[in-house]
Parts: structure tokens; sequence; C-alpha cells
């Protein structure tokens, strides 16, 4: 690859139309070509993302599950998020905390703060997710800034699921004890892009597409990269995601990758998916990341059901959030009908902790050192 | 007998703690393997929580914990692991592993020369996992390292010796003992390193990640007990040319 300042340049050269034609021509040749060497080749993951791979996915699956112990041990580490605010600058019509829809907003103070943590420690969580919707002013790098030290102290390892910060931004709050960005670009297609983001600085597609460069530089240990599967073609918003990957672990190698795959899922006043994946389709592409990328971390949600959930554990899955609220103070003060959408696996973390042991794994809630 | 900075060990087959199903299955694979030096990350260890129900059986079963800064990406951060390891475990054996590259895991060299240098200075027993660079090796060995663990293959890959010849070069230079860590796939691996003259090997994914790990972790003992009494044994000559037991020439050693 030649050199490039970001993914914004790899992503100017892609014909997406050429790259779509080329999927949906896959053959059985093409998967069965692509099953020899799938390993951080996107040739292979695009056979393996197609529509032709889908006789192949029990296949897919078996060696999925044997990568996935190999590397991670029959182990699922579980996290929790905690909602910091739902207020947002950002009009997107498939989420719940959007700029126009007239719910209560609640930013948390430290006080506030303090609750949650005092529950979530109870429950066992080492691991956390900070979420907030996007709003610059209110709740910006500042904010974030203040927070994230007091959280730190309880919490071995965490994460942000924000606003796409700026480089120097990302790099203090490094030094704060921040381990891990979740940055979901939603999807690779612009045209779609801007239907769905209609206000707020959200609407900056190649902003958002250079975040995870930006978190490089700054030296993070984990980013994430998801797609919202369902609005687009979820085939081709995947494919490109493992371009993204790509992209990224060859030129910040020292950072750790995850991916989410966050199904488009009803929230208030939101809309349906144009491109519904099925629960076949979430297999698939969990499966062909797998054997794309050993080493690649992938969460799952509680947006999907817990059977499902279950059945998903050895596939692939390696963390998992449980008995989450998505709404700010949700777990002091729960029903409070702030949600960012509707949770479907509603289960206790024991319970959780009970059905991944049921399945032969074991729950795992510290896997780093605070001061590291 | 095996002796590390003056500890003396019957069974040349170490462990590890991780990616078992659950703690039974651990427990019964680590005793079924015959080991006496069992490594755990660090990073994995809350004391504040539930991870205490690890320790008791540990202990219960007699092996020897060796702490590892599993995790850390820099030199900084090991010594860190070791101490807390020191306070966890009152024990001031560390296997020091610094891998900032979370992709294929690759320890750096650079960082852990002077982790291991800086760790020897604590008061610390250290046993570097390192790449199979022989040069490395023996700098760490004038630092003061109690052992050397060059990597077989990448850590949990499970695809065997593939750095063969250049461990057999540390085997044959090394003043301190050759643990041969990581990638060790299946019991005739174990049995080639120790064949070479492996001082030890560690292996924790193969038995983890079999389906039956209790029988593999047999299987491992056993494989390590017969490499190590065959290479006590010496081996015959190789030859590329077939030799036969009864020559046809004898005949000529009886003529004058």
């Amino acid at each position: 690859m030649a050199l490039v300042n970001n993914f914004s340049e790899v992503f100017a050269a892609i014909d997406r139309e050429h790259l779509r034609l080329s999927m949906y021509s896959c053959t059985a040749a093409d998967v069965e070509r692509a099953l020899l060497h799938p390993t951080a080749n996107v040739e292979a993951l695009m056979a393996l993302l197609s529509p032709a791979a889908e006789p192949y996915l029990e296949q897919m699956a078996q060696r999925s599950m044997q990568i996935t112990q190999k590397r991670f041990g029959h182990n699922i580490s579980l996290f929790v998020p905690m909602y910091l605010s739902n207020l947002c600058a950002n009009e997107c019509d498939y989420c719940g905390f959007t700029m126009s829809n007239k719910i209560k907003r609640k930013i948390l103070n430290s006080q506030e703060i303090g609750n949650e943590i005092a529950i979530l420690k109870y429950r066992g969580f080492d691991s956390i997710l900070l979420v907030s919707g996007e709003h610059e002013t209110k709740v910006g790098a500042d904010y974030f800034a203040k927070v994230v030290p007091q959280i730190k102290q309880q919490f071995s390892y965490l994460a942000l699921e924000v606003q796409p910060l700026a480089t120097d931004e990302y790099t203090k709050l490094v030094g704060l004890g921040l381990d891990a960005v979740m940055l979901y670009q939603e999807t690779y297609a612009p045209v779609t892009y801007a239907k769905h983001h209609t206000r707020g600085k959200k609407q900056d597609f190649q902003y958002r597409l250079n975040s995870p460069d930006r978190l490089g530089q700054a030296g993070i240990d984990k980013t994430g990269l998801g797609v919202l599967l369902g609005l687009d073609d979820w085939r081709l918003d995947a494919l490109l995601m493992g371009y993204h990957l790509s992209y990224l672990e060859n030129r910040y190698w020292r950072s750790k990758y995850s991916i989410s795959l966050p199904r488009l899922r009803p929230c208030t006043g939101g809309i349906e998916p144009n491109s519904p994946i099925s629960d076949k389709g979430l297999v698939q592409v969990i499966c062909a990341f797998r054997l794309f990328s050993e080493q690649l971390e992938i969460s799952l949600s509680t947006r999907e059901r817990s059977e499902f959930r279950d059945n998903l554990m050895p596939l692939g899955i390696t963390h998992m959030s449980a008995s989450s609220s998505t709404q700010p103070g949700g777990y002091a003060n729960p029903d409070t009908q702030l949600d960012q959408f509707e949770i479907s696996d509603e289960r206790s973390v024991l319970q959780v902790v009970a059905a991944i042991e049921n399945s032969g794994y074991t729950s795992v809630f510290k896997d780093w050192e605070a001061n590291w | 007998m095996l002796t590390i900075a003056n500890h003396q060990f019957s069974s040349r087959l170490f462990s590890g703690t991780g990616k078992f199903s659950n703690s039974d299955t651990m427990l019964d694979a680590l005793r079924a393997s015959g080991t006496e030096l069992v490594t755990l990350a660090v990073k994995r260890v809350d004391l504040k929580l539930r991870t205490d129900n690890l320790m008791k059986p540990l202990s219960d079963l007699g092996v020897k914990l060796l702490p590892n800064t599993s995790g850390a990406r820099n030199g900084k951060e090991a010594i860190f692991a070791a101490q807390l390891a020191q306070e966890m475990f009152a024990t001031n054996w560390v296997k020091l592993e610094i891998h900032p590259d979370p992709k294929y895991l690759m320890p750096d060299p650079i960082e852990t020369l002077i982790a291991a240098e800086a760790l020897v200075k604590l008061g610390f027993v250290v046993l570097p996992y390192v790449h199979a660079d022989p040069v490395l090796c023996h700098r760490l060995e004038e630092v003061g390292c109690a052992a050397v663990m060059p990597l077989a293959s990448p850590i949990g890959s499970n695809q065997g010796l593939l750095t063969k010849e250049f461990l057999r070069i540390i085997i044959e230079q090394a003043r301190v003992p050759v643990v041969i860590d990581a990638g060790i796939g299946c019991p005739s691996d174990a049995s080639a390193a120790m064949e070479m003259g492996a001082d030890a090997v560690l292996v924790n994914t193969a038995i983890a990640s079999s389906p039956q790990p209790v029988a593999m972790a047999k299987c491992f003992q056993q494989a390590v007990i017969t490499g190590r009494a065959a290479y006590q044994a010496g081996f015959g000559q190789v030859s590329c040319q077939a030799n036969h037991t009864s020559p046809l020439t004898g005949f000529l050693n009886g003529l004058s």
C-alpha cells in the first residue's frame, strides 16, 4: 500500500460500485479459494461476505469457533455501558437521541456518576463503556476530561463511545486513563450517510471516517469500528469496514481493534431498515470477520435477544455487555424513558454469567491493569 | 532435576492457567500434566473481586506460581505488573512478557532487555519471553536473567517449532536454562524440543484449546518425559546413506 495520510485517501480510491458487483458475482469457487487463505485477505473477505458463501456457513462457523478458542480461550469478556448524557446536536433518523425528538435531556453530574458507578461495581463490572449523544459544547472534551479520572479510579478498562474528537483531545484523554474508543461509521455509503444524518457535525462523513486515524496517532490502546447493519447494503458496508480495519491494523500496529455489529432496531420515532439483515446474515458477518482477523475483538450488545446471544457465543464473539441500561442515570433510576434504543436481552449479570458457563465458557471481568 | 534460581523441578513441563472453559477443567488438566510451575496473567487477577477462587486451588495443587506481565506494552508497564505480582502472590518470580503488537503478540526485544535488567536489580527472578534470537538471549543472560524463554512460533498459534534452527543455537550457547515457550502445538513438538536439549517447555494453548484438555495434558507430560529421556540417551549418527546393520565387508576385519 502506498503511503497515505489517512483512510479518506484509501477510501477515495475504492470504486464502491465495482466492489459491489464483484462481491455479488462471487462464486462457490471463490468462496472455496477464500477458505484456504482467509487471513488478512480482503479478496477472501469479499467472498466470505457474499451471498455465495451462505451454503458454507456451517464450515465457516466451525473454523471461526476453533480460531476464536485458540486465540481468546474459552473466555467471554464482560463490559457494561454507562450513558453519561442523551443531549445531541445531530439529526439522525435512526436514533432515539436525535435532536428533534421531544425527550427529556440529561447530563450526569459527578454525584450521579458516582451513584451509577456504585451499582455497576456492586454487580462486578471492571470494564466500562461511557456513552453519550453528540453535543460538542455541553458534553465535549472538557466534560470527558472531568469525568474520565473519576470513573477510571473504579474500573481497570475504560472505553468511550461519543462524538469524534481532535487528536490532541484524544491524546489528553489517553493520558487521563482512556483505553479505548468506539467510533462507528454507521455506513460507508456516502449518499446513504447523508440521507440519514441531516443536521449537526455528524454530517461530516470524511471527519468521521478519519477519526480512527486520529485515535491511532493519539496512541489509543483499542479502536472499535462498527456499521449500523441495515442502513445500507450490509454486505458491502461490512466489506468496507474490513478495508478500514486492514488499513488501520497495518498503520497503527500498536493498537487493538474491535468491531460491533449493531442491527437497526426500532427506537422512539425511528425508521425501518432499508436492507434488513437476518440472524443468518449476522452469523455470516461474525464468522467472515473471524476468519479475516484472528485477533479482532468482536462485541455483541444487549440489542440482540438473549437466546440468540447465547447461540452466537461460541461463533467468534469475545466481548458482551450485560444488564445494560441505555439511558443516562438508568442504573440508579430505571424506567425514566430516556433510552437511546430498546434492549432485548434484559437478563441480570448473574444470569448472563450462568448462560456463559452453560455454554462452556468463563466470564472475564478484569483483563487489564488500571495503571497501564 | 531442573534447577532455576535454586528452585528444583522434577517436571520439565511448565503450563498456564488461561483459555480453559472453567477452573475445574484447568485444575484437572494441570494435575494430569504433572507440572510444577504454572504461569498466570497479572492483568486477569482482581483481588478485590472473585478471582480469589483461582488462587486457593492452585496453591492446594502445590504448584509454583509464575506471574506473567502479559498485556504490558512497554518496560514500564511490565515492571509495574511485576511489582504488583510480588505483592499479590508473595513471589519474586516473573515471566517477563512485553508485546506492543497485539496482532501477532511479538515480544519487544528492546523493552524486554531494559525491563529485565531493571527487574533483576530489584531482586526479581526474571524469565523473559523473547523471540528465538540467540544474541538477545546472550544479553538477557548477561543482565542476570534466571532462564530464557524463546518462542517456537507466535504465542497461542499451535504452529510448532518454526524457529527450530535458532532454538538449536540458543540451546547450544545458553548458560542458563532454556524454556521453549509459545507455539508448541502438539506433544510431538514438545518432544522434539526436549530431544534438541531444551531444559523445559511451556505449553498452555495446545492443552486448553484441545476438546479434551485433561487427556491432552497427560499426553504432553509423557511427550516431555520421553523427549528428555531420548536426549539423555543420545542419538545415533544421522547419515545420508543406509548403513547395514550386518556389513557385507565385515569378514575383512578378520583377514591379515
